[in-house]
C-alpha cells in the first residue's frame, strides 16, 4: 500500500514539475530585485515611493489612471508619506471641475487633499482614440490584476527589446519579451535619465522602474504595512495561546488514560 | 439520549425548564458522551462551525459597505479595502476564509469516506451534510461574482450557460436567471440577495446536522458501535471542548497567514480587473475548491452530459451509504478499502490539477480518465468490495485494544463477526 501511494504521488508531482517546466519556456524567470515590502516585517522604501510617485506623475500619468487613489493618500500613514503642506501642494497643481454652483454653472478649480488622482482622459474612448485603440489600464490595483505582482510589473518595464527575427510587428506595436503573446502596444515608457529626481538619486531606467513599481505596490496595498504589523502580532498571540492551550488539554486528559 | 433525567438546582431555572427546557439542552451539549479515541480528524466539525460564524460576521459588515451594482461593486470593493477601517482584513478574512472553510470540509468529507461514518445508524447525518456542502458551493460561487471582476463576471457567464444546456426550457431558464439576455446588473443583484440568504439555510442545516449526530453519537475510528456513557467515551466538556479549541487555535495560525501575508494567493489576478463584456479572459478558471467538478464537466465532450456529469459527481456521494456494501465502517480494518481509498484521494487531485489547466491534449485525457475513476470507485469499486473483501478483526470496544488486550484473543472473539460480515 505504502509502495502504491509513492507511485502515485511520484506520478502527480512529475506531471506537475512537468507542466511548470513547460510553462517556463513560455515566458522568460522575471528580473530579479530586492523588495523591501515582502516578508514577515515587510514594509515600503519611503524614498522610493516618493520617487515612484514622480515617474509616476511625470511618465504614466500622461496616459494611466489610477482613479481609486486620493491626494491624501500621499499623505497618509504607510504611504508615501509626503507631509501635509507637500500633498496639498501637489492637490493644488491639478485641476477638477466642480459645481454646479449657486448659478448653476460648473467650475474649475485647484484640486484639494479630498479629490481623486485626476484622470489623463475623460473616458475610455477618448483614453482608446489617443492610443492607438488600446486602452491604458487603470494603475491603481494593477500589481494585484497580474500574475507575477511586482516582479512582472519590474520585468516589463525593462523588457523592451528589438523583436527577434521572424517576428514582424505592426506599426504602434512593440516587442516585450515578458508580455503575453510578446506584443505590446505601450512603446517603452522608461529610459536613463528620461527625468530628473528631485532627491537627486541617478534615475538609470532600472531606478526608474524600480521606484514606480514600489508606487504601485503601494496604491495597490496601501496598508500592506499595516497588515504584516497587525498579522505578527495576531499569528504570535495565537501561537502562545496555542502552546497555553495545549498544556491545558494534556492536563484535563490526563485525568482519564487516553493519550490525546 | 442522556440516560438521566436533568433537573436545575434552582427554583427558577426549574421554573424556566419546564416552560422551554434550555437548560436540559445545556445539560446535554456539555455531558454528551463522546468516544474517547477520536483523534485529529474529528475536530473539523467544531473548526467548521466556527468558518460558518466568521463568515456570516465578516460578511454582515461588508454587507454594509459593498453596493450591489455593475457600475458601483469593483469600486465599493476597493473603497473597502482603502477607507473602510480595518475593511481590509474584514475582506480578506471573508475571501481567504471561503477557502479555509472548503479546505476544512474536504478534509471532514475525506476523515468521513475513510472511517465509513456515512454508514447506518448515520445515513441522515451524512447526506444533510451533502446539502450543505452543496448550498456552500453555490453561496461561494455567487459570493466570488460579488467584486466584479473579470473572473466574476466570465465565472458567473460560464456557469449560468450551463442551464441552457437543460433541453427545450434551457434557454428560457438561463434567461430568467439573468434577469437579462447577459450576465448583468440583475444578475448581481440578486446573486447578492442568494448569497445573503445561503449561510443562514446553512446555519439551520447544521443544527440539524449536529441534531442528526447526536442521536447515534459519534463514529470513531475504530468504527464500532460503543455504549454511551461508558469507559470508552468522555463528557464532551471539558474534554472534547478543549481538544477542539486546541485544534482550532493552529487553524486559525495558518488562516491567519493566509490572511496577514498571502490573502490573494488563493484567488486569480484578473479578479483585479473590473468585469468588461468585451474582453474574455485567455482561460476562464473558477476558485480551486470547485475545480476537480470543473475537469468533469469539460472532459465530456457534450454539454448536456458534462452537467449531468458534474451534478452526478456530487450527487453521487448521497447514495454512499448504499453504495458501500460493507458493514465494516472504520478503513483501519479494511486492508483493500484502505488502497482504493487513497487511490480516490490522489484522483481527486489530479482532477483539481488538471481543472486548473487548458482542456486539451494531455490534459483532457488525464481529466477523461480520472472522471471515469472516480464514478468507477462508488458505482463498481465499492460495491464490490463489500462483497470480496476479508476485513480484519474487530475489537469488541475501544478500550480493549488500548488497554493491552491480547491481540490473539480479540481475533478469536471476531472471527464469528467477521464471517457474519463477508457473508
Amino acid at each position: 500500500m505504502r509502495k502504491l501511494k509513492k507511485i502515485l504521488f511520484v506520478l502527480i508531482f512529475s506531471v506537475i514539475v512537468l507542466n511548470s517546466s513547460n510553462s517556463a519556456e513560455k515566458s522568460p524567470p522575471f528580473l530579479e530585485t530586492k523588495w523591501t515590502f515582502k516578508g514577515l516585517f515587510g514594509k515600503f522604501d519611503r524614498a522610493s515611493l516618493q520617487r515612484g510617485y514622480q515617474v509616476y506623475t511625470e511618465v504614466c500619468a500622461s496616459c494611466h489612471s489610477m482613479k481609486y487613489l486620493t491626494y491624501r493618500n500621499l499623505a497618509e500613514k504607510g504611504g508615501p508619506e509626503f507631509s501635509e503642506a507637500e500633498a496639498k501642494a501637489i492637490a493644488a497643481s491639478f485641476e477638477v471641475t466642480d459645481g454646479p454652483d449657486s448659478t448653476g454653472e460648473m467650475f474649475v478649480r485647484p484640486a484639494k487633499l479630498s479629490d481623486k488622482f485626476v484622470m489623463p482622459y475623460a473616458n475610455e474612448q477618448e483614453a482608446k482614440a489617443a492610443n492607438g485603440g488600446a486602452y491604458p489600464p487603470d494603475m491603481s490595483v494593477l500589481v494585484k490584476a497580474r500574475k507575477g505582482g511586482a516582479d512582472y510589473i519590474y520585468s516589463l518595464l525593462l523588457g523592451y527589446s528589438e523583436p527577434p527575427e521572424g517576428v514582424e510587428l505592426d506599426d504602434g506595436v512593440y516587442y516585450n519579451k515578458y508580455m503575453y503573446g510578446n506584443k505590446i502596444k505601450m512603446p517603452a515608457p522608461l529610459s536613463d535619465d528620461l527625468i530628473e529626481y528631485t532627491d537627486g538619486t541617478k534615475a538609470t531606467a532600472e531606478q526608474m522602474s524600480k521606484d514606480v513599481t514600489n508606487f504601485l505596490m503601494w496604491s495597490a496595498e496601501p496598508h500592506l504595512e499595516q497588515r504584516h504589523k497587525t498579522g505578527f502580532r495576531v499569528i504570535a498571540y495565537l501561537i502562545i495561546l496555542t502552546v497555553l492551550v495545549y498544556f491545558t488539554m494534556k492536563k484535563i486528559w490526563s485525568r482519564v488514560e487516553s493519550k490525546v | 439520549m442522556s440516560d438521566h433525567e436533568y433537573t436545575p438546582s434552582s427554583k427558577f431555572g426549574k421554573w424556566f425548564n419546564d416552560r422551554l427546557p434550555l437548560l436540559t439542552l445545556a445539560n446535554h451539549l456539555t455531558d454528551y458522551p463522546t468516544p474517547k479515541n477520536l483523534n485529529y480528524w474529528w475536530t473539523f466539525g467544531g473548526i467548521l462551525t466556527f468558518c460558518l460564524i466568521t463568515q456570516i460576521v465578516t460578511g454582515l459588515v461588508l454587507a454594509m459597505h459593498y453596493i450591489a451594482h455593475a457600475d458601483m461593486a469593483f469600486s465599493s470593493v476597493e473603497h473597502i479595502m482603502r477607507d473602510v477601517n480595518y475593511g481590509w482584513l474584514l475582506r480578506y478574512v471573508h475571501a481567504n476564509g471561503a477557502s479555509m472553510f472548503f479546505l476544512a470540509v474536504y478534509i471532514h468529507i475525506f476523515r468521513s469516506l475513510f472511517y465509513g461514518s456515512y454508514k447506518s445508524p448515520r445515513e441522515i447525518i451524512w447526506i444533510l451534510g451533502i446539502i450543505i456542502y452543496l448550498l456552500m458551493m453555490a453561496a461561494a460561487f455567487m459570493g466570488y461574482v460579488l467584486p466584479w471582476g473579470q473572473m466574476s463576471f466570465w465565472g458567473a457567464t460560464v456557469i449560468t450557460n450551463l442551464f441552457s444546456a437543460i433541453p427545450l426550457v434551457g434557454e428560457s431558464i438561463t434567461t430568467w436567471l439573468w434577469g437579462g439576455y447577459s450576465v448583468d446588473n440583475p444578475t448581481l443583484t440578486r446573486f447578492f440577495t442568494l448569497h445573503y440568504l445561503i449561510p443562514f439555510l446553512i446555519l439551520g442545516l447544521v443544527v440539524l446536522h449536529i441534531w442528526a449526530l447526536h442521536v447515534p453519537g459519534n463514529n470513531n475510528p475504530v468504527g464500532i458501535d460503543i455504549k454511551k456513557p461508558s469507559k470508552d467515551t468522555v463528557p464532551f466538556h471539558p474534554y472534547i471542548v478543549i481538544k477542539d479549541a486546541f485544534a482550532l487555535l493552529m487553524f486559525c495560525i495558518v488562516f491567519a497567514m493566509f490572511v496577514f501575508y498571502q490573502p490573494n494567493i488563493l484567488g486569480h489576478a484578473d479578479n483585479y480587473i473590473e468585469a468588461d463584456p468585451l474582453v474574455t479572459p485567455a482561460h476562464i478558471v473558477p476558485e480551486w475548491y470547485l475545480l476537480p467538478f470543473y475537469a468533469i464537466l469539460r472532459s465530456v465532450p457534450d454539454k448536456l452530459m458534462g452537467v449531468v456529469a458534474m451534478l452526478s459527481a456530487i450527487l453521487i456521494l448521497a447514495a454512499l451509504p448504499w453504495l458501500d456494501t460493507s458493514k465494516v465502517r472504520s478503513a483501519v480494518f479494511r486492508p483493500l478499502f484502505r488502497q482504493f481509498y487513497w487511490i480516490l484521494v490522489a484522483d481527486v487531485l489530479i482532477l483539481g490539477y488538471v481543472g486548473a489547466m487548458p482542456a486539451e491534449g494531455l490534459y483532457l485525457l488525464i481529466a477523461r480518465v480520472a472522471t471515469a475513476y472516480y464514478f468507477a470507485h462508488f458505482l463498481i469499486i465499492l460495491p464490490v468490495l463489500g462483497w470480496k473483501e476479508k476485513t480484519t478483526p474487530l475489537p469488541l470496544s475501544i478500550t480493549e485494544p488500548v488497554l493491552g488486550g491480547s491481540p490473539n484473543l480479540a481475533a478469536a472473539r471476531s472471527d464469528e463477526k467477521i464471517e457474519k460480515t463477508i457473508k
